[in-house]
């Protein structure tokens, strides 16, 4: 650098040094007072400034535009039917995060009686069968020793063609009730978005658990007497003390659109999973099929 | 010129310089993006728009909210055009699908941005000060035309400072609001901080429409300020001159000789 080119240099640098001083009043300014700092390069003639301003958009493009592309291909990909696993997997591993905060001391808030409402009846499957309520007995599979109940069946599928016996209890809705009745007015949610409060009264399905003592089991199954809606269970979701069996909604006995004569409520899952008009539950280790899990919703769908 | 004013002295020297160097003044490469919150940006962008459009596939399913004056409904979220010409209506469960796979990359983006914008000292070009909003009203005062000066700025001026950082806080508020609408049996203490599983709802769809209106506003401003604005949010940097520092004065006859010679 020549004597001349230092001088003009200390004299730009003079020049930049009053600007600051004299038109950028810190007080008015938040980029002062936040002691902002700005990054320049050395100084470059105009040609070169271009040159490497050109150089660098090439490559910001270039890299910003494949990116652009191998994101849009990921998408097209993950939108493919046959991907679809790929939801169910981040389902599962959510889930599994879930399950690791997961509390039965965690409860949802109760309302008061008088804020209850009429639930919409959404959906008819597994509700539109010939149904005989006098009839009816709650079939439960998969207990330690059924045979030490008065209730005991040797073949729950009455003989059935192409199955092998499957030995259970038959419970009438007065064995149910022979349990602790359990009141809780609490907010159904639907998977669609919308909530409602509603009283309901019947009993822990932890009671239930604890008479029946079931085989360890890992899930519970549930079914419509058709078999028309099932539904599957983890096992530390149906013992939440806000899961309950109930036989009465809002003061009165069920009626068939919202379960009669049985049917499953709670605060922890979203009401696909609170099955109506329940005929047979089944502690099992096998994960259990679940009505709207196979048509694309979380099998878990936890609160 | 008065006599021993130290600025004026310097200026004319100034001149001088500039008219000798001609076209050959000096320009420099202000590095205004860091790449790290580059990349932030730009992947937030889809993320962001992704949790938007499953959630409009999952609100579609329970469409009650509107804008209302006095009782009275001025617009409904949304009109039946809106879901059938954009293919919305009963895809409740890839909604979900989508909205709960990428709410991870969403949250997961969102905290390495603000660690890193809190590490690398860029709050300092972000956050606004108490004294920010009455100077962002003359910033809208000048966008509108109805001033002729902006106040003075660093890299973002005072309304860039609060709309960025509010779009942080939306986030924020998107996040923990769709916590307490996805958990609000296990997270009922959040659920009810925030008023009750209806009132997240509600909060949770006007923080996503905020977003809509911040994006409109932002393209819009993005196209104003031109090109090498917008390429700096790619190669990070933009040309500035070197004499910029310099107070604007009449023009210097000697240097546009210079410039045409």
């Amino acid at each position: 650098m020549s004597e001349v080119e230092k001088k003009d240099e200390i004299l730009l640098e003079k020049v930049r040094g009053l600007k600051s001083e004299t038109t950028d009043v810190g007080r008015e300014n938040t980029a002062v007072l936040l002691r902002e700092a700005k990054r320049l390069s050395p100084s470059l003639d105009d040609v070169e400034a271009k040159r490497r301003m050109r150089a660098m958009s090439r490559r910001g493009f270039l890299i910003g535009g494949a990116t652009a592309v191998f994101g849009y291909l990921g998408y097209s990909w993950l939108k493919e039917p046959e991907n679809a696993r790929l939801f169910d997997r981040t389902f599962k591993v959510n889930e599994n995060l879930s399950q690791d905060y997961f509390s039965a001391r965690h409860l949802a808030p109760e309302f008061s009686r008088e804020m209850a409402a009429e639930p919409r009846y959404n959906g008819d499957v597994g509700l539109t069968s010939e149904f005989e309520a006098s009839t009816w007995r709650l079939q439960v599979a998969g207990m330690a020793a059924p045979q030490s109940f008065p209730q005991f069946t040797a073949d729950l599928n009455n003989g059935g063609p192409n199955t092998s016996p499957v030995p259970g209890v038959l419970l009438t809705l007065d064995d149910i009730k022979l349990l602790p009745r359990v009141e809780m007015t609490t907010e159904l949610k639907c998977i669609e978005g919308w909530s409602v409060i509603v009283n309901w009264a019947g009993i822990r399905f932890s009671d239930l658990v604890t008479a029946l003592k079931p085989v360890a089991a890992d899930y519970v199954s549930l079914k419509t007497p058709d078999n028309a809606y099932y539904v599957g269970w983890d096992m530390p979701s149906i013992m939440h003390p806000q899961t309950l069996l109930a036989y009465e909604m809002n003061g009165a006995p069920l009626t068939p659109q919202h379960g009669a004569p049985l049917r499953l409520v709670t605060t922890v899952k979203y009401g696909i999973k609170q099955i109506k008009r329940i005929g047979r539950i089944e502690f099992t280790d096998a994960r259990p099929a679940d009505f709207w899990a196979e048509r694309g919703y979380d099998w878990y769908s936890g609160h | 010129m008065r006599p021993g004013n130290e600025f004026e002295s310097i200026y004319d020297s100034f001149s001088n310089l500039v008219a000798s160097k001609g076209n050959q003044v000096a320009e420099k490469l202000e590095k205004k993006h860091l790449l790290a919150i580059r990349w932030f940006h730009w992947i937030n962008f889809p993320i962001l728009f992704l949790m938007i459009w499953s959630g409009i596939l999952i609100y579609w399913a329970n469409p009650v909210f509107s804008i209302r004056i006095f009782g009275y409904e001025l617009f409904h979220f949304f009109p039946q055009s809106f879901y059938d010409y954009l293919g919305i209506p009963y895809r409740l469960a890839e909604g979900i699908s989508m909205h709960f796979l990428f709410m991870w990359f969403f949250t997961i983006n969102g905290i390495l941005y603000v660690s890193y914008t809190t590490i690398s000292g860029e709050w300092r070009a972000l956050l606004p000060v108490p004294a920010s909003f009455k100077r962002a009203f003359r910033v809208t005062l000048y966008d509108l035309g109805l001033r002729k000066e902006l106040p003075p700025q660093g890299k973002y001026n005072d309304a860039q400072r609060i709309a960025y950082s509010s779009v942080i806080l939306m986030a924020i508020g998107s996040v923990v609001t769709g916590f307490a609408i996805y958990k609000p049996t296990q997270l009922s203490w959040l659920t009810s901080l925030l008023g009750g599983y209806e009132w997240a709802r509600w909060e949770h769809f006007w923080l996503m429409a905020s977003f809509v209106m911040f994006f409109v506003v932002h393209i819009g401003q993005v196209i104003r300020a031109g090109w090498s604005n917008f390429r700096s949010m790619i190669t990070g940097r933009e040309i500035v001159s070197s004499n910029e520092a310099l107070p604007t004065v009449e023009p210097v006859p000697a240097f546009d000789e210079g410039v045409n010679a």
